[in-house]
């Protein structure tokens, strides 16, 4: 295989005929159930851990549809009263030539959550076929998920603030509106569709591969 | 034979949890870094005095998330108009009805989960560092830890203000309070006090305890 030859080959623990704990990295015999250090169960690959992405991503992309439908937040001002949804608010910023922040907004909310779905997708489908894309690359591809995941909980954050401090009396108050709980739910879920998916079966075609020369 | 005696851990290999390659165990020593040469992730950093420096960041982490939740975070003033909040109030912002679920999970994200990670670590380290045995429940209080390790936000919080404040401007005028610059400076030791833990050398010491 081309692409794997400036991957230094190492031996798996699977080929060894060990497991290493994920919580704690303790090495155990093949067939030890569970961490005795630890307590966590030990699998040499985790078969079902697809089927746990699946299930948290498709919750996470149910919640993500209402989360873009309903108003996220109420702004009440002494004229008028206006619910925005995440990209509606975003649009009505660019129109007040506010783009820098209705960028920030949209990237955050709708960029990153989409990418996030794209990319969990991807690396579930990646590991059921021989696909030859780099390791490294779906190796790193998966820890920015795992790590920018956390982030669109911004969105969330900045309703609670602007929500708690915008309450002027009868001058302006700002309020959360439904979608806020769906997003975080989105957020939460895909969250957890990461956090299940077994990383160790991304690497599994290079040693496969290797064992086969 | 006892078949049902306890299978025996394989001390003299470490498995990349990222990639399960398998490496001959050798500890790096203090300062160095062992890292996985197929995934890159780093498999052992310990680090000379980490134990005292871990528990010095958490005390100050801990009376810091007391005082940013007590004192007012942000003022907002516009047209003889103002209103001082506090963190746990933007946390509690959203607590009408079904959103109420969502208010408690904001605090928790925000103050209760940094705080519980922190204070769990102390009752981890402080026995390991002093050379006692490791206190009674430490790898449960450790594993919990480890697992509110993604759901610990107070840094995307800090960012989030700083949106919030963006978007406000126009609106009205808002200044920070004391508890914001206690929040920074807090958001600062959070990050640091998990930089600074080696997760395999913590493992390793809680091994004199058996359960
Ligand atoms: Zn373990
Ligand atoms: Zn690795």
């Amino acid at each position: 295989m081309s692409v794997a030859q400036d991957i230094p080959h190492v031996t798996t623990a699977r080929e060894m005929g060990v497991v290493g704990c994920l919580r704690c990295t303790q090495v155990w015999p093949v067939g030890t159930e569970t961490c005795g250090r630890c307590g966590k169960a030990l699998v040499s690959r985790d078969r079902k851990s697809l089927q746990r992405v699946w299930a948290w991503w498709i919750v996470g992309f149910l919640c993500y549809i209402p989360a873009n439908m309903y108003p996220m937040l109420q702004t009440r001002t002494l004229f008028q009263v206006q619910q925005d949804t995440i990209v509606g608010g975003a649009i009505e910023l660019m129109t007040h030539d506010a783009v820098g922040i209705a960028l920030i907004i949209l990237f955050a909310s709708v960029v990153i959550p989409l990418g996030k779905f794209f990319a969990v997708a991807y690396l579930a489908i990646s590991v059921k076929r021989r696909n030859s894309a780099s390791f490294q690359q779906r190796q790193m591809l998966y820890e920015v998920v795992e790590y920018i995941g956390r982030w669109s909980m911004i969105d969330i954050f900045v309703v609670a603030i602007m929500s708690s401090l915008v309450q002027l009396n009868t001058l302006a108050s700002i309020n959360p509106g439904p979608a806020s709980l769906f997003f975080a739910l989105s957020v939460i879920f895909t969250m957890l569709s990461a956090q299940s998916f077994d990383s160790r079966m991304i690497w599994d075609v290079q040693s496969d591969a290797a064992g086969e020369d | 034979m006892d078949h049902r005696l306890p299978p025996q851990p394989v001390t003299d290999l470490i498995v990349c949890p990222h990639c399960d390659a398998a490496y001959r165990l050798q500890r790096p020593t203090h300062g160095e870094r062992a890292v996985c040469v197929r995934c890159h992730t780093v498999l052992i950093s310990p680090r000379a005095k980490a134990g005292l420096q871990i528990i010095a960041v958490s005390i100050a982490i801990v009376v810091l998330v007391i005082a940013a939740t007590v004192f007012p975070f942000l003022t907002i003033k516009a047209a003889g108009n103002t209103n001082s909040v506090s963190i746990l109030d933007a946390a509690l912002a959203f607590s009408d009805g079904p959103l109420i679920a969502l208010a408690l999970s904001t605090a928790a994200l925000i103050i209760f989960i940094p705080l519980l990670r922190v204070l769990l670590a102390l009752y981890v380290l402080i026995p390991v560092v002093l050379d006692r045995m490791p206190a009674k429940g430490a790898r449960q209080a450790f594993r919990l830890a480890e697992a509110l390790r993604p759901w610990s936000m107070a840094e995307i919080f800090a960012i989030g203000c700083a949106v919030a404040l963006i978007k406000l401007t126009d609106l009205a005028d808002v200044t920070f309070g004391p508890a914001f610059w206690i929040f920074a400076i807090l958001v600062v030791l959070v990050v640091a006090q998990d930089r600074f833990m080696c997760r395999w050398t913590v493992w390793k010491s809680l091994d004199g305890l058996r359960k």
